[in-house]
């Protein structure tokens, strides 16, 4: 049946997994789930040199494995359970040659499940600057273990490692290393007896992690919570006692295979550049400079691509309405489906950009060292070092942030970033910003050099995030957890970004986006042209018939018709109802019933808004020109009192909804899905809209 | 004398944890009973600490060194 041999990468962090993983595969990669669980699953093709074709797993980086994170769960379920579909038959162990003594402790737990497996030695190069010597064929033999020296940055040693896994056998080979059973015999036993296993190490494990394994079943799990109370086991210090015995089996191999004849070169150039990067004042000033130059990029080089993909939709649209007969379906498609395609899709430009700039900043080792620096800080208002990541992410797409929040390892620490990241205003916000302050806020200079539109620009940025801090103190005080937080942490020596891995990282990013956020998107759309298009009764047909008569053609030219007839259609379609009915609670804030039209598309994504607006205010022609939209938004009137519609005061009102309300049908999807509750995305959902409600209310009273 | 007591610059050899929970993660990173371990740096802010334990650098707060005794 199963014909190619599977081959799960395992190792710790910052030894170069990756880089052999995409070495090995190429553009030849797929990112998928692992079965039951939201971990992201990287695998991929490799050809061996005898032609035979292999599967690679990428599995998450992990110094052990009793894991400390989300993510790491994912190692032994995926190494322990036969049954798993992604269950390898042969493990590569990536070690760093730098850094045996802690790399070799996940080599002997994995050993002890009795896999076969492979070491692949990677970083020799460093080791051997460093004035680490290490005899590989000792090491070989003591372990009894193919190991294979690398440095794959250099692209040393991976035919060597390819030639390795085609001669593998499926039998382990390894020697052991540790007396398992002697840490807790009665109760192996039992748990053996029990699920019928005939590992010692697996059973073992399985006492520690049943609770997170999914294989094992909920009646099992509650046997084995008994188990632990007859047999009096106490899983740290067992723990513990493993570790201990585990560090005396490596350095006693250690002695006869490794010579170090003195301190490690690049580890003094690290140093160096730490005094400056983590310094009291030039840290913190460097890391601002950085954070401005990403920015500036992201919207400076993005413009052009974004130009372009809004072209080709625009053709597309064209197209179709030259090509396709009319009628429903074509609206539908058009209208609907590619339109709402067109929102999201212009921002992949964006996100990939985002994404290359943070690949690079957490490849060179950098990443680290911001979240060293603001650990402290972020301590204060119940957040980690760690939140950093995700908060400057939010910056340009809450979406993938609140996933890089996995790497927290503290339960309350994880939920609260995940909670107040939606309110870093995101790179979707911006049209709206735009749109609304030049309504408003007059292009002039202030103190002769700063831009008036510009500054209140950047002021809703720093409102967003004083606001995402202040709310993070709020809950802080409010979720009770137990659990401890702690930050143990690599400091990884600095390297240069491989560029190849920030471009496969851009173009992953992109392919998960388009899929995941372009399934919602497309459903979403479908949804709203659907109630934006029809109505109750026959309100809709009338509206036709009242414009087709030839009072009303020989009195407007086509184009005017058409303007006003899309204008009255909207009024009286199930949205236009839906606007009119809400009219009365949004206007304490300012707002009129168009307005909250534009408010309930944006549930499905804050893009909406100007396109609602267009519509709205029957602008004819495309989204992308801005000027009519805000020509004919700036004239607006009230139908009931004759005044202005967007006098200052709704404008800001208006703005402060958008930075703090949660409209954005993909974070609550991926709240969801990282938290596997409902309760949070709900929550989030309401906090921010009573803040935005309560917030815009102040403001629009304060400058009416 | 306890790990967070150290200034930059100062090495010390682990004794013992006076945590348990703590010590099953720190000598999973490394940091055993024996081991030699040197301050190198402070953040900016006062804490977290960074030190140099069995060949590379871990970084960790100061009420997690306070659980590392030094010989």
């Amino acid at each position: 049946m199963k014909s190619t041999l599977r081959v799960a990468l395992v190792g710790n962090p910052n030894t170069g997994k990756s880089t052999i993983f995409n070495a090995l595969t190429g553009l030849n990669q797929k990112v998928g789930n692992f079965p039951g669980v939201t971990v992201d699953k990287k695998s991929g093709l490799c050809k061996l040199q005898d032609g035979q074709q292999v599967e690679i797993i990428d599995l998450p980086g992990t110094y052990s494995l009793y894991p400390k994170s989300a993510d790491e769960t994912i190692v032994f379920e995926v190494l322990s359970n036969p049954d798993n579909s992604s269950h390898p038959d042969l493990v590569v162990i990536v070690a760093d040659a730098t850094n045996l003594k802690r790399n070799l402790l996940l080599y002997t737990q994995i050993a002890d499940l009795k896999l076969p497996v492979i070491i692949a030695l990677n970083m020799m190069d460093q080791a051997e600057k460093g004035n680490i010597e290490i005899d590989i064929n000792a090491l070989a033999s003591r372990l009894n273990v193919p190991v294979v020296a690398l440095a794959a940055r250099k692209s040393l040693g991976l035919e060597e490692l390819k030639s390795a896994i085609s001669y593998s056998t499926n039998i382990p080979l390894q020697h052991a290393t540790i007396d398992v059973e002697n840490i807790a015999p009665e109760l192996i036993k039992a748990v053996s007896e029990r699920l019928k296993i005939d590992n010692p190490y697996v059973a073992l494990q399985i006492v520690h992690q049943h609770e997170h394994l999914k294989y094992i079943k909920k009646e099992d799990s509650l046997w084995i919570e008994e188990q632990e109370k007859i047999h009096d086991f106490h899983p740290q210090k067992a723990q513990a006692a493993e570790t201990i015995a585990r560090y005396n089996f490596i350095n006693d191999i250690l002695l006869d295979t490794v010579v170090y004849k003195s301190v490690a070169l690049e580890e003094n150039i690290s140093n160096k550049i730490d005094h400056y990067l983590t310094h009291k004042v030039w840290g913190f000033v460097i890391f601002f400079l950085i954070l401005f130059a990403i920015f500036q990029s992201i919207f400076a080089w993005s413009e052009y691509p974004m130009m372009l993909i809004e072209t080709v939709f625009v053709w597309l649209a064209e197209l179709g309405h030259t090509y396709l007969p009319a009628g429903v379906f074509t609206d539908l498609l058009i209208d609907g489906v590619l339109a709402g395609l067109s929102g999201v899709m212009v921002f992949i430009p964006q996100i990939a950009l985002l994404f290359a700039f943070i690949s690079v900043l957490e490849d060179t080792g950098y990443m680290a060292r911001v979240t060293f620096m603001m650990d402290k800080l972020m301590r204060k208002v119940g957040l980690s070092g760690k939140s950093v990541v995700p908060l400057i992410g939010g910056l340009a797409c809450a979406v993938p942030s609140i996933m890089s929040a996995r790497t927290i390892e503290n339960w309350k620490d994880r939920i609260i970033t995940i909670m107040v990241t939606p309110l870093v205003s995101c790179s979707a916000r911006l049209p709206i910003y735009t749109l609304l302050i030049s309504l408003v806020v007059p292009s002039k200079l202030v103190l002769g050099f700063i831009n008036l539109q510009g500054l209140v620009l950047m002021l809703m940025y720093l409102l967003s995030i004083v606001m995402a801090i202040l709310v993070a103190w709020v809950m802080k005080i409010i979720i009770k957890s137990n659990l401890k937080s702690y930050f143990i942490m690599e400091l990884p020596v600095y390297r240069m970004p491989r560029w190849n891995n920030v471009a496969l990282t851009m173009f992953g990013s992109i392919k998960t986006f388009v899929t995941e956020a372009g399934k919602v998107i497309v459903a979403v759309s479908i949804v709203l042209w659907v109630l934006a298009s029809y109505g109750p009764g026959d309100r809709i047909d009338k509206i036709n018939q009242k414009y087709s008569s030839s009072e009303m053609t020989s009195q407007y030219t086509e184009e005017e018709i058409n303007i006003l007839k899309s204008s009255e259609k909207l009024e009286n379609s199930y949205a236009g109802i839906v606007g009119k009915f809400i009219e009365p609670s949004i206007e304490p804030l300012g707002f009129d019933w168009k307005i909250g039209i534009s408010l309930i598309t944006s549930f499905a994504a804050r893009e909406v808004f100007v396109g609602t607006m267009a519509t709205l205010y029957s602008v004819d022609g495309d989204d992308s020109e801005m000027e009519p939209v805000r020509n004919k938004m700036a004239q607006a009137r009230n139908a009931k009192t004759g005044a202005l519609v967007f006098t200052t005061a709704t404008a800001f009102s208006l703005m402060i909804f958008y930075a703090f309300a949660m409209q954005c049908m993909s974070t609550m999807a991926v709240v969801y899905r990282e938290t596997k509750q409902w309760r949070w995305p709900i929550v989030q959902f309401f906090y921010m809209l009573v803040l935005a409600y309560g917030a815009s209310f102040i403001v629009f009273n304060l400058l009416k | 004398m306890k790990l967070s007591q150290l200034a930059i610059g100062q090495q010390g050899i682990i004794k013992e944890f006076t945590d348990l929970e703590m010590s099953v993660k720190l000598m999973e990173m490394g940091c055993l009973p024996g081991e030699a371990v040197k301050v190198e740096r402070i953040a900016p802010l006062g804490d977290p600490i960074a030190v140099t334990v069995s060949g590379y650098q871990l970084s960790l707060r100061k009420r997690e060194a306070s659980t590392i005794e030094l010989i």
